[in-house]
C-alpha cells in the first residue's frame, strides 16, 4: 500500500488579491504539506509578500480559496485565521518600539498548545534574556530578527510564514538563522519562506515557487534545483 | 501674595486639574488606538453628570418607585457603564466606518455628535444648570489643611481621580492587556495577525475612554452645576492639555492635566484675569518649542 501523503497545511486555489484598486495577485495555486519548507522566490514587487498577507487576510480584498489546515479562510477576520495555528514574521520584522523585548515576545496569543516555554526561548536566544527589559527597537537588527522569530515559536503555531528574514543582516546572523530554520524543519514545522537570498533557501526548501507579476511562473522541486539554476537566475534577474 | 492665598488657589486648581487629567487621559487612550480626535468627549462628560443627576431626581418616579433616588456610589458605577455602552454603540455604528479616512472626518463627526447631545439636553434642561444634591453625608464639612479649610468632598474627588488615572496608567503601561493596546496603537494589522481581536479591542477602548469621561462627570456633579454646556466649557481647555502633554501620551495627559490645573489656580492669585488664558498661552509656547508636546514622541 502506498504511503499516505502528509496532510495539507496550506492550499490556495485561484487566489486573487487587491490593495484598493490595484490588482496584485492573479490566481495563485499552491500547496504546502505538513513539515515542508517551501520558498516563494521572485523579484521585488512580484507579489510574494502579498501572498503571505493574503493568506492572513491582511490585504484590502481577496478572492479564490485559501485553506489553512483544511479550513476555508476567505471571509474570515485576520485574528481568527491566525488562531488556526499560523505564526507570521513580517518583512522588516514588525518589532513594536513602545514594548520591551519581553513584552514583544509575549504579545502574540498562544494559538495552539505545544509552543516553546519562555525559559526555552531564552535558552535558545540568550541575547534576548539579557536585553529583555530594553525597548524592542533599541536592540541590534540581528537581535530584532531573533525576537521576531522567537515570539512566534512561543505561540504553538505550526505553520510559519516568514517574510525576508535575512534582509539586511550580517552573514554570521544569516548563518544562525539558516541553522534555526533547519532545526525547525527537523521538528516538523511547516514553513513558507519569502526569500530574496536564494542561496539561503536552496538547501532548506522542498520546493521553490517562482512568482512573477502576481502569478506562479514556475515550480522547482528541490531535486531539480541544480539543473534549473540557469532558468532560476533568469527569473530572478541575477 | 500670602502663602495661604497661593496654596488655597493651587489646591482649588488641583481640583480642576484632576478633571482635566481624567478627561485628557480618555482622549489620549482613544486617540492612540482609534486615531480619532474625540470632540464628543465633553458632551459625554456632561452626560455622565446627568446620569447621576437624573438618577437622583427623576429615575424613581419614572420607573414607578417615587421614593427611589439613585445613590451617589451607584451613579459612580452606573454612569460609566451607561455612557460606555453608548460610546461603544457610537464606535460600532459610526466611527468604525470612517476609520480609514483622515483625522478630520472623525473630528467633524464627533463634533457634530457633541452639538446634537448638547442641543437635546439644552432643549430639555436649559443652560442654567441644576445642583446635584446626592452627595453622600459622609462628605459634608471640611478638613483643615493648615493653610485652608478644604471641603471633604473635593479631597475625595482629587484622591479618587488620581487613583483612577494611575490605575489606568498602570494597566496600559504594565500589563499584558496594556501591551496589546500599545502594540495596537503602533501597528494594528500586525496585532491582528498575532491572533488578537483588534476591532473588539477598539470598541472596548472607546467605551473605556468615554466611561472615564462619564466618571469624571459624576465626580464633578457635586462640585459644579450640572448643565448641558458643562462639557463644552471644559473640552477646549482639555484639548489644550492634550496638545501640551503630547497627543496620545498617557502619562503626559495625567501630569499635564494636574500641573495645568495648578498653574491656572496660581495665576488666579498673581493676575486673575489671565487665569482662563494661561493654559492657551502655554499651549502656544509648547507648540512652538516642542510641537509633539511635553511627553510626545517626535515623528
Amino acid at each position: 500500500m502506498p504511503e499516505a501523503e502528509p496532510r495539507e497545511m496550506l492550499r490556495t486555489r485561484g487566489l486573487q488579491a487587491w490593495y484598493g484598486e490595484s490588482h496584485i495577485l492573479h490566481g495563485i495555486d499552491l500547496v504546502v504539506r505538513e513539515g515542508e519548507v517551501v520558498t516563494l522566490l521572485g523579484r521585488n514587487g512580484a507579489g510574494r509578500t502579498t501572498i503571505l498577507k493574503a493568506i492572513l487576510g491582511m490585504v484590502g480584498r481577496r478572492s479564490g480559496s485559501i485553506e489553512v489546515d483544511g479550513v476555508e479562510t476567505v471571509g474570515m477576520p485576520t485574528h481568527r485565521i491566525a488562531r488556526l495555528g499560523i505564526g507570521y514574521c513580517p518583512e522588516e520584522r514588525g518589532i513594536f518600539s513602545n514594548l520591551t523585548v519581553e513584552e514583544n515576545l509575549l504579545l502574540p496569543r498562544e494559538v495552539r498548545a505545544g509552543g516553546l516555554p519562555l525559559e526555552e526561548i531564552y535558552a535558545m536566544f540568550p541575547n534576548l534574556l539579557e536585553r529583555r527589559g530594553s525597548l524592542g527597537t533599541r536592540i541590534s537588527g540581528g537581535e530584532q530578527q531573533m525576537l521576531a522569530m522567537a515570539r512566534i515559536l512561543r505561540t504553538g503555531a505550526r505553520l510559519l510564514l516568514l517574510d525576508e528574514i535575512t534582509e539586511g543582516l550580517a552573514p554570521v546572523i544569516v548563518q544562525s538563522l539558516h541553522g534555526l530554520i533547519g532545526k525547525l524543519k527537523a521538528k516538523g514545522f511547516t514553513i513558507v519562506l519569502v526569500e530574496q537570498n536564494f542561496h539561503f533557501a536552496a538547501n532548506l526548501a522542498d520546493r521553490h515557487y517562482v512568482i512573477e507579476r502576481g502569478m506562479i511562473a514556475d515550480m522547482i522541486p528541490c531535486e531539480d534545483l541544480v539543473a534549473s539554476t540557469g532558468k532560476l537566475n533568469q527569473y530572478l534577474g541575477v | 501674595m500670602s502663602f495661604q492665598a497661593v496654596m488655597s488657589q493651587v489646591m482649588l486648581g488641583l481640583n480642576n486639574g484632576v478633571f482635566y487629567a481624567m478627561l485628557s487621559l480618555g482622549l489620549a487612550v482613544i486617540f492612540g488606538l482609534l486615531n480619532i480626535v474625540n470632540f464628543v468627549h465633553g458632551a459625554l462628560y456632561m452626560l455622565g453628570a446627568y446620569v447621576a443627576l437624573l438618577g437622583f431626581t427623576r429615575l424613581g418616579p419614572l420607573v414607578g418607585l417615587p421614593d427611589y433616588q439613585m445613590n451617589f456610589w451607584v451613579a459612580l458605577v452606573a454612569a460609566p457603564l451607561v455612557v460606555g455602552a453608548l460610546g461603544m454603540a457610537i464606535e460600532r455604528t459610526m466611527l468604525r466606518r470612517i476609520r480609514k479616512f483622515d483625522h478630520l472626518y472623525g473630528l467633524l463627526l464627533t463634533f457634530g455628535l457633541a452639538l446634537i447631545l448638547q442641543g437635546v439636553f439644552t432643549n430639555y434642561f436649559n443652560v442654567s444648570g441644576d445642583p446635584y444634591e446626592g452627595k453622600p453625608e459622609i462628605f459634608n464639612g471640611a478638613v483643615n489643611l493648615g493653610f485652608m479649610f478644604f471641603p471633604k468632598y473635593r479631597i475625595f474627588a482629587i484622591l479618587a481621580s488620581l487613583a483612577v488615572c494611575f490605575a489606568t496608567w498602570f494597566v496600559i503601561e504594565r500589563t499584558k492587556l496594556g501591551s496589546y493596546l500599545r502594540a495596537g496603537t503602533e501597528n494594528p494589522e500586525l496585532v491582528k495577525a498575532f491572533g488578537v481581536n483588534v476591532p473588539l479591542m477598539i470598541t472596548l477602548t472607546y467605551g473605556f475612554g468615554v466611561g472615564l469621561a462619564a466618571l469624571a462627570g459624576v465626580l464633578a456633579a457635586p462640585i459644579y452645576s450640572v448643565s448641558p454646556v458643562m462639557g463644552s466649557e471644559m473640552i477646549i481647555t482639555v484639548f489644550a492639555v492634550v496638545v501640551i502633554g503630547g497627543m496620545g501620551s498617557i502619562m503626559g495627559s495625567i501630569v499635564t492635566g494636574l500641573l495645568l490645573g495648578m498653574v491656572e489656580g496660581f495665576t488666579k492669585v498673581v493676575y486673575a484675569p489671565a487665569s482662563s488664558t494661561v493654559i492657551f498661552l502655554i499651549m502656544v509656547i509648547v507648540l512652538l518649542v516642542k510641537p509633539a508636546g511635553l511627553f510626545g514622541k517626535e515623528a
